[in-house]
């Protein structure tokens, strides 16, 4: 079933704009980590080795027809599920959060894996169910669970942050397969009594950070540290930016988590306005481009798909920024491709990996 | 494979592709607004900010000028001290840095963690000092041992140094940190707290000489506060050099003959009043101060009964006793109620109504004159001289002969003695002057007293025929450059003009207390250099007059000896330096205090080895 016609087909550019902000992360996490001598192999090294595997990933991905994907999407997102009760039992506990389960060597991460399972649960469903009409409410019922269930067991965790991408991510796919009006109202009216009423239900750390977010200024050294640290990097790195490895606050360590969550503070706070608005585009660029394929694809499961991973990388892309220059709440949400770290990097390479798998197979029957 | 319709054939499944794309691009502006909001306007601000993080301004401390003698002999300089410090952000096992640091510099660990509590109001970013001037050594393993001490560092700080220890300590006074009450007043503007001040004396009256101008330096900072590099420096400037008016050996010589003993000595220049030496014993170490008095140390010092802190030479208040007499001989010259062969039987007491006042020799000097008075200390004499020219004019003579006030000594908070007088004495007591009172005033008791510096002046005002001097301590201040400014204006307080026969009168009988065989401090005597002196014994308690069996001195109890007086000036036929001696509790005048004016002698006049050996013939005196 290989074909040679997939070589042709296969998006390059595509491959091209993941591979261009790839290396502007992996430079920009060498100059935030260059005063970390201790650090071995360095950091950016690793992140290079991440890159490296999330490309083998894209190539395993592409061998195999994603239409298979359809025969074991229910099989897959049950596994998920188990995974997920099994790691609220027994899982790894580290900084006040059970997020990991130890699988010998590895180290698994089950809600990291629902952010992909739900993607292909829900154009399963999704694919199958849609109609002209749109969604009702009654019929928004199974696939509300569907969504429901892993974000509320992600939620338990907790994980407040890959719950809501969960959710986003699920939502998205539910509004673009066709929801009545009546039920958007709905729904988003119940959101906003849940959203109020959720707020008794939050630990106190994350009502923390959401009164911090609305007021940096009431804990600047608290839970305010990192927005106001982060705004004074994004700021102060004005129109053409420090230069590279000359921003003082990342230089100097004000910033804090400057190699994860922040690190686009670190590119802002050198590159300035002129670097910043060259890799949004970037940014806008391969979503819309994941946008383009979902139009694109033969047939509606891969539309689907591709729609769902597009949606991701896109809620990733704003929440992180959002959070980094002060939009929205700090919620830990790494930035695709540019964050440090092997879990987002695989991610973030299956979901681009199945969309260039939808994206080559689009003249295939 | 499915065979679902593919999606282009779903009616408005373009337009939803259309309009997300535009939501998506448009949700991307907000971003790119939001960016170009904190970029561009906002960029001022956020460097401003970015600034504030990073760069810290730092006093530097100037160096404190140095204090030397009148020969350009070093007294007290800046050494540098190394000083062991914590960067507060850096520390993250207190209790175990401690412990490695305590173990190292061979510290309690328990007063480690108490400098710490201490500093607690201190900006994060200072460091945290923990142990001061630990000595080369000890800076050495600290470093050797830094990747055990995350968050140590050692600095190195302009201590106090004081080459001849604790030499001069009452002069120069101490440093001690500047308290908040003090950086409240505006005396203190541009002091910061930590900051080291002149709290007595000498440092503290020239403090803004001595002080120089702080500098400052802007420091990078990383988040823990550890210092990165110096963007700029502004180096001070450092403090002016004083010049005293102090002969360090002579000094050290004073210093040394008093060693062990309570007391004080004065030395004055007698043609210009400039202070050669002022010494007061005990003394305190003023290094002590410069590195931080630990507690201990500061009651040892204020619950010693000896009063170390007190500048005795200035604040001691005496009974002159017998160097009082030269103002009685003086007065009753002057006024001509008895002259230089005024002839007075001693046959050891007076009678006064029913009192008797006896003379320091029980058996009596005989057929008595001025020149035998003044050289055997014979207390009758005075008794009937003092009594036939009476309180009020004896009075006069001792003021303008500097007792009794103020000798308007630039600092140390002087005390004014007691000359009395009738007037005095009926508005002090209300009650009228009785004779007895003339009489044991007449020999430096009763109300009488003195300080050491005001003795000094009296004798330096005989020698120089009857000029008081205004005491001058500094002799000019020099800058870095080496310009000076010269202080020293030898100031007049008063001037006057005693009839030549009775000051020469006086003078010869000063000449034979020291020169002459039977005088009183003939003990004390220089083959090279003629002195002239007067010995003297202040009673502390008044002892019973039919008291037959006078005790030894080592047999009363310390507090109740007599304090010890001596008051000089040599050479005696060009008079240049006075020299007056007192030795709290020392016994007798010759015994304890003429010996420490002759090795002061020895020292300022070079006097040779072989000239020290005296043949010791027991004297009797006073």
């Amino acid at each position: 079933m290989f074909d040679r016609r997939l070589v042709t087909h296969f998006d390059w550019t595509y491959l091209l704009l993941i591979l261009l902000i790839a290396g502007i992360g992996i430079a920009n996490l060498f100059s935030a980590t260059s005063s970390w001598t201790t650090a071995v192999p360095p950091v950016y090294l690793k992140q290079f080795y991440w890159l490296g595997l999330g490309l083998m990933i894209i190539v395993v991905i592409c061998l195999f027809d994603y239409r298979h994907l359809e025969y074991f999407s229910f099989p897959l997102y049950g596994a998920n599920l188990l995974l997920l009760v099994v790691v609220l039992a027994v899982g790894r506990t580290s900084m006040g959060a059970t997020r990991w389960i130890s699988l010998g060597a590895v180290n698994v991460q089950p809600s990291e894996i629902m952010k992909i399972v739900i993607i292909v649960v829900l154009a399963r469903y999704f694919s199958d169910k849609a109609h002209l009409r749109g969604f009702s409410l009654r019929e928004l019922v199974v696939p509300g669970l569907i969504l429901g269930v892993p974000a509320l067991l992600i939620m338990k965790q907790p994980d407040l942050g890959t719950a809501m991408l969960v959710l986003c991510i699920g939502s998205t796919m539910a509004l673009y397969a066709g929801v009545q009006r009546s039920a958007v109202i709905f729904l988003g009216l119940s959101g906003l009594v849940a959203v109020c009423g959720g707020w008794f239900l939050l630990h106190d750390y994350q009502r923390q950070r959401i009164l911090t977010f609305l007021n940096p200024e009431r804990d600047p050294l608290g839970a305010g540290y990192h927005i106001i640290q982060s705004k004074i990097a994004v700021g102060s790195g004005g129109l053409s930016g420090l230069g590279f490895m000359k921003g003082t606050q990342s230089q100097l360590s004000f910033l804090p988590e400057r190699h994860t969550d922040f690190a686009f503070s670190v590119f802002a706070e050198e590159w300035g306005l002129t670097g910043c608005l060259l890799l949004l585009a970037l940014y806008c660029l391969i979503v819309l481009w994941g946008l383009h394929i979902a139009l694109r694809s033969n047939d509606r499961f891969g539309m689907y798909l591709a729609l769902g991973v597009s949606a991701m990388l896109f809620w990733h892309i704003v929440v992180n920024l959002g959070m980094v220059i002060g939009l929205l709440p700090v919620v830990g949400v790494p930035l695709p491709l540019f964050s440090y770290g092997g879990t987002s990097m695989v991610t973030t390479m299956t979901g681009i990996g199945l969309l260039m798998n939808v994206s080559m197979r689009r003249f295939m029957f | 494979m499915s065979l679902k319709p593919a999606p282009e054939e779903t009616p408005g499944l373009r337009r939803r592709f259309v309009i997300s794309s535009l939501i998506v691009a448009g949700i991307f502006c907000v971003l790119a607004l939001r960016l170009w909001y904190l970029q561009v306007l906002g960029v001022d601000h956020y460097r401003d900010l970015s600034e504030r993080n990073r760069i810290r301004y730092v006093a530097i401390q100037a160096p404190r000028g140095a204090i030397f003698d009148r020969h350009g002999t070093l007294l007290v300089d800046n050494r540098p001290a190394f000083t062991v410090s914590a960067l507060r952000q850096e520390v993250d096992d207190r209790s175990q840095l401690f412990h490695n640091l305590a173990e190292l510099l061979e510290v309690d660990q328990e007063q480690l963690e108490q400098r710490w509590l201490a500093g607690q109001g201190l900006p994060r970013y200072r460091p945290l000092t923990l142990v001061e001037d630990v000595g080369r050594q000890s800076m050495e393993k600290v470093q050797e041992n830094s990747l055990n001490l995350p968050g140590i560092l050692v600095e190195v700080k302009p201590f106090r140094a004081y080459p001849f220890g604790d030499m001069g300590a009452h002069l120069f006074g101490y440093l001690g940190e500047v308290t908040e009450e003090e950086l409240a007043q505006a005396e203190f503007d541009g002091y910061r707290s930590g900051e080291m001040v002149g709290k007595t004396a000498l440092e503290r009256m020239f403090e803004d000489t001595l002080r120089g101008i702080s500098g400052q330096k802007r420091i990078e900072v990383n988040v823990r506060g550890r210092e990165l590099r110096q963007v700029t420096t502004q180096n001070p400037l450092p403090g002016q050099n004083l010049y005293l008016t102090i002969d360090a050996s002579l000094q050290q010589a004073a210093e040394k003959a008093l060693a062990g003993k309570a007391g004080a000595v004065v030395a004055l220049d007698v043609n210009n009043g400039e202070v050669l030496a002022m010494v007061s014993r005990p003394t305190f170490d003023p290094a002590w101060f410069a590195r931080g008095i630990s507690s201990e140390e500061w009651r040892e010092l204020i619950d010693n009964p000896q009063h170390p802190m007190t500048n005795k030479a200035l604040r001691g208040q005496y009974p002159p006793g017998s160097t009082f007499k030269m103002a009685v001989a003086l007065a009753a010259l002057e006024a001509g109620t008895a002259t230089p062969s005024t002839k007075v039987q001693c046959d050891g007491s007076i009678k006064l109504g029913s009192f008797e006042y006896r003379c320091w020799k029980k058996e009596g000097h005989g057929s008595v004159d001025l020149h035998k008075a003044i050289k055997e200390s014979c207390d009758v004499w005075f008794y009937r001289v003092g009594l036939d020219v009476g309180i009020d004019r004896i009075a006069s003579a001792a003021k303008r002969l500097g007792l009794g006030q103020g000798t308007g000594f630039p600092f140390g908070g002087e005390s004014a003695g007691m000359i009395p007088t009738r007037e005095w004495k009926k508005k002090r007591f209300g009650t009228g002057w009785y004779d007895g009172e003339t009489a044991i005033s007449a020999i430096g008791q009763g109300f009488v007293l003195t300080t050491p510096l005001q003795l000094a002046n009296m004798a330096a005002t005989l020698a120089n025929g009857g000029t008081v001097w205004r005491p001058q301590i500094v002799q000019k201040i020099v800058d870095l450059e080496g310009n000076s400014e010269e202080l020293l204006r030898p100031e007049k307080l008063m001037e006057t003009a005693w009839p030549a026969a009775a000051l020469n009168a006086v003078r010869a009988g000063m000449e034979s207390v020291v020169n002459d065989v039977g005088g009183t401090a003939w003990r004390s005597r220089l083959k090279t250099v003629r002195f002239a002196g007067k010995t003297g014994t202040a009673q502390v308690v008044r002892r019973k007059d039919d008291d037959e069996k006078a005790p030894k001195d080592d047999e009363i109890p310390y507090q109740y000896r007599d304090h010890a007086l001596f008051v000089s000036y040599a050479p005696v036929d060009k008079p240049q330096i006075a020299v007056a001696v007192v030795v709290e509790h020392g016994g007798h005048g010759s015994s304890a205090a003429a010996p420490v004016a002759k090795a002061m002698y020895e020292a300022y006049f070079g006097v040779p080895t072989e000239d020290k050996v005296i043949e010791q013939t027991d004297t009797p005196g006073d």
